[in-house]
């Protein structure tokens, strides 16, 4: 029967399971990344730095390419703990941008315009929801963190062979921690940003501000009250921390990328850095289960 | 009957304000009414079923299920149109609805069949595609009922589907709301503040005031009820044909200008009255049945404290 003949009709074919339910929203929400040229092809171009670190990785290994650049191997950078820092600083830099420019827009539009009641009226959770939300994010940056990057650890394994991977065991895991740290982090922050500023280029304003501006304002803290303890509130510095104490890195010699570096005897004790991730996430779950109701309480 | 909805000393408080005052009812209708003024606590009301509040004391139960402890399962069985405006606006409007028959827990493709179906039948078949941010007033409030029926639920919490609307829109949105409740397949609640929408399609209706049931009326019953009141308007009417009337078996009243208010008993027909009169010469100028109308009903609700529950 054509569609436009049928008329209200009771369902009674299956249903999905439960648990699946919360899948839908970042189905939805990555088929509407999709649609922006933009994201697309910043998502995409995401994918250059694990390329060049895999070509960098191959050509340490092959004398016949050495040979025709004229270099040898040692005259390259060692593929090591620190060459896998750097390469989860560049990618955790793109992943940073990519959620402020996705993040804005998980949350807003929904509240903007009074969406949650209709979400939350059905056998949905505001927890699945908020899960079904963050999870764009964690399939998102994971794909261009910890998943590039134990490919390329895996690469090197195979490469350098007799038991490299195995001696090596704690680099593949600090990768693969420190960049969930940094995931989580940005995954609570970005939803919850976003449903306090209902406005989407606001929301990605006071992502970067979240940043840059509690970055300063910690620098000035230090330097007002000759301290380090501003660096509390410089979530850069406090991942850089935990980063170099994951993959025990001392910290004068950088960890990872600009972003993430830290300066020299700035540090501070490694339980306050996990600390204060932890207290960040948990305030932003509390923002979340502020505003992620299916009616506000007028009091 | 199985009630649809049971309230069981039902309270909400926020803060030290009650909200919903230990509400009791048990309502069994198709198309249930939930009127009451501005404030009365009806959209509250759907709002603690839906579980977005949490009952302060006493529980509820939909089709048996409770909401205070099987939450998800009523919500299966739910489809809601809210009051306000409820979108995402940069989406088309069927894949909105899809989405939310995905969220409901139809597999996808079903859900897009039954997302244009829906569409289809509240009559925005051809605007299906447009963003939702671009409908007017009308067709956000067709998607808001066309969302809240493809999933197909058992029971359908409607506020205020006639907010804002325009009369043609609006006599289309209570067609659209006659239609669902004529084809049988799930109840409906109908929560407003318009006695008409209320009257049109409801069989049952609660009203509220101030939190509290001011009454609850089975329409039904209220309309076979009135049928048995009759108002008679005669000439020449006096006790002779009062008396005769009431050797019929029916209770009179008369005044001086012929006017005459009885109770039929059942079993006397009209048709026995006009022989009556025929038979006494007297002229039925005007016969009326009494209509206690849901506005009377809803004004004696308002002017009482507790209502006749």
């Amino acid at each position: 029967m054509a569609v436009y003949k049928k008329t209200y009709r009771r369902y009674q074919g299956p249903l999905s399971p439960a648990w699946s339910q919360f899948l839908v929203l970042p189905r939805y929400a990555l088929q509407e990344m999709r649609q922006s040229r933009f994201l697309s092809r910043f998502f995409l171009a995401g994918f250059l730095g694990p390329l060049i670190c895999a070509l960098f990785i191959y050509l340490h290994y092959n004398l016949g390419a050495l040979k025709l650049l004229n270099i040898s191997a040692a005259q390259l950078p060692g593929i090591n703990a620190r060459f896998f820092l750097g390469f989860l600083g560049f990618q955790s830099m793109l992943a940073f941008f990519l959620t402020a420019f996705v993040g804005p827009g998980l949350v807003s539009p929904d509240l903007a315009n009074n969406a949650l009641p209709l979400y939350l009226s059905r056998p949905f959770s505001r927890w699945e929801y908020v899960l079904g939300k963050m999870s764009v994010l964690l399939l998102l940056l994971s794909l261009l963190t910890w998943a590039p990057g134990l490919l390329l650890f895996a690469l090197q394994g195979y490469l350098v062979g007799g038991g490299w991977a195995v001696e090596n065991l704690g680099l593949a895991s600090a990768l693969f921690w420190g960049s969930w740290v940094w995931i989580l982090l940005l995954s609570f922050l970005a939803p919850a940003i976003s449903a306090w500023v209902k406005w989407k280029p606001a929301a990605g304003a006071l992502f970067f501000g979240f940043f840059f501006v509690a970055a300063g304002f910690g620098a000035a803290i230090n330097e007002v009250l000759r301290t380090h303890w501003g660096n509390l509130i410089n979530v850069s510095h406090l991942i850089g921390s935990i980063w170099a104490w994951l993959f025990q890195q001392p910290l004068r010699r950088g960890s990872g990328a600009v972003f993430f570096r830290i300066g020299r005897g700035e540090q501070m004790p490694i339980w306050c850095c996990w600390a204060a991730v932890a207290g960040i996430c948990l305030f932003c779950l509390y923002l979340l289960a502020r505003k992620i109701r299916g009616a506000e309480v007028v009091r | 009957m199985d009630p649809v909805i049971e309230l069981d000393e039902l309270e909400l408080r926020f803060g030290r304000r009650t909200i919903l005052n230990k509400l009791s009812a048990s309502l069994t209708g198709r198309a249930i009414g939930l009127l009451g003024p501005n404030g009365a606590g009806k959209s509250t009301l759907l709002n603690t079923l839906l579980g977005f509040y949490a009952p302060s004391a006493g529980t509820a139960r939909i089709f048996g299920f409770d909401i205070r402890s099987q939450a998800r399962q009523v919500r299966d069985l739910i489809g809601y149109m809210p009051e306000n405006d409820s979108f995402v606006a940069g989406m088309s409007g069927v894949k909105f609805v899809c989405m939310m028959a995905e969220i409901s827990g139809l597999p996808p493709e079903q859900a897009m069949e039954r997302a244009h179906e829906a569409f289809f039948h509240v009559g925005l078949g051809e605007v299906r595609y447009r963003p939702i941010g671009t409908y007017s007033l009308g067709m956000k409030q067709l998607t808001k009922l066309a969302q809240a029926i493809a999933h197909a639920p058992r029971l359908l919490l409607l506020d205020e589907p006639t907010n804002g609307l325009d009369p043609p829109a609006r006599e289309r949105m209570i067609q659209l709301i006659k239609d669902i409740r004529d084809q049988g397949e799930l109840h409906l609640i109908l929560s407003s503040h318009l006695l008409r929408d209320v009257e049109e399609c409801c069989d049952q209706v609660l009203i509220l005031k101030e939190g509290r049931i001011a009454a609850f009326c089975d329409l039904e019953k209220e309309r076979r009820a009135n049928r048995k009141f009759l108002e008679l308007e005669t000439r020449a009417g006096g006790e002779a044909f009062v008396t005769a009337v009431e050797k019929l078996g029916c209770q009179a009243a008369w005044s001086t200008n012929g006017r005459i208010k009885l109770v039929m008993p059942d079993g006397v027909e009209i048709r026995q009255l006009y022989a009556l009169a025929a038979e006494q010469q007297v002229q039925i100028r005007r016969l009326n049945h009494k209509r206690d109308s849901l506005e009377d009903i809803f004004l004696k609700a308002m002017e009482g404290d507790r209502g006749r529950l």
